[in-house]
């Protein structure tokens, strides 16, 4: 190969006008052995875009996106399950069917007792209430001596 | 579409991505690790992959913007940038330069680039790709495409003579 002519790609690679066919034929050259002397000098720069090329890519791709996805369903299922226990104790503790069965009465008689000793009571504590309201008629009548009706 | 056909679809550029990613990130754990993140999210968008005319592009336009938005985030929380592999190869550039293994220096040159123009070289050079395709990944039309990638070619260059001096000196 001609070095003159690789001079003139040399020159066109530096203002990146060569073509690629052009930069590739520039590669080949500098790999070869019969490189002109003063030309020596950039073997290393087409030779390091060769060997640059050889590098490749080893790590495995972590594509198992499904795996993944069943691991978050997973965990959303388990939330949902710890969700639904909390609340159903909760409601079963604080909704818990009070004993509301007091017994009942069949004789008429012994009911109507009863009845009376319970409503005995009842007036018994309102009129215990009222006594202690007596004392109001005080003001009622400190009012009327201040006011001179 | 089912993981055998994804992954048929994503074999062939599976490895330009990762390069992409680590001329960008330089540890080659943070590329890994930023090519399953890119692919994953191919991945979830499985039922629109037909849509796009060129999933390879739309692949390397993400893998791009996660790049640079991980270099963003890095700077922002004031990280110190502390790879392993990054700094092995400084401790040993000393022995570098005497085997003259001069690949090393190139990469080393181009990781004093800026981001935009790492892009465009790793894409034009190490990639073979077309300007079109390019410009269509970063978003830029091709005549600044082919500006920066001038200049980036030209501080490769430079630099590579410098060292190249350097080393017969």
């Amino acid at each position: 190969m001609a070095s003159d002519r690789i001079e003139k790609l040399i020159e066109k690679y530096f203002e990146a006008e060569t073509s690629i066919a052009e930069e590739k034929e520039l590669k080949e050259y500098f790999a070869s052995s019969d490189v002109a002397q003063h030309l020596e000098q950039y073997k290393p720069i087409f030779g390091y875009a060769v060997q640059a090329k050889q590098e490749q890519f080893n790590a495995t791709i972590p594509l198992n996106t499904k795996k993944r996805s069943s691991v978050v369903w997973l965990s959303v299922a388990a939330s949902v399950v710890v969700l639904l226990g909390v609340s159903l104790f909760t409601y079963n503790h604080y909704n818990q069917p009070k004993s509301n069965d007091l017994g009942t009465i069949n004789d008429p008689e012994v009911a109507f007792r009863e009845t009376q000793k319970a409503l005995a009571m009842i007036s018994e504590h309102v009129n215990k209430g009222i006594g202690s309201m007596s004392y109001l008629n005080e003001y009622e009548q400190s009012k009327n001596r201040i006011f001179k009706k | 579409m089912n993981q055998n056909e994804f992954m048929q679809l994503v074999n062939p550029f599976k490895d330009k991505l990762f390069r992409v990613a680590k001329r960008l990130l330089v540890s080659t754990e943070e590329a890994e690790d930023a090519t399953q993140e890119v692919l994953v999210k191919l991945w979830n968008r499985n039922e629109s992959l037909e849509e796009y005319n060129s999933v390879e592009a739309v692949a390397m336009t993400m893998t791009k913007n996660y790049c640079l938005d991980q270099l963003k985030s890095r700077r922002a929380s004031n990280m110190k940038i502390v790879h392993n592999n990054f700094t092995d190869r400084e401790a040993s550039l000393q022995q570098k330069v005497e085997d003259s293994d001069t690949w090393n220096w190139v990469e080393k040159i181009m990781n004093e680039l800026p981001e935009q123009q790492k892009l465009i070289v790793q894409m034009r050079d190490i990639e073979e790709m077309e300007f079109e395709e390019i410009s269509q990944i970063l978003d830029m039309n091709e005549q600044a495409i082919r500006t920066a990638l001038s200049r980036a070619r030209k501080v490769i260059r430079e630099k590579m003579i410098k060292t190249h001096h350097y080393g017969i000196g």
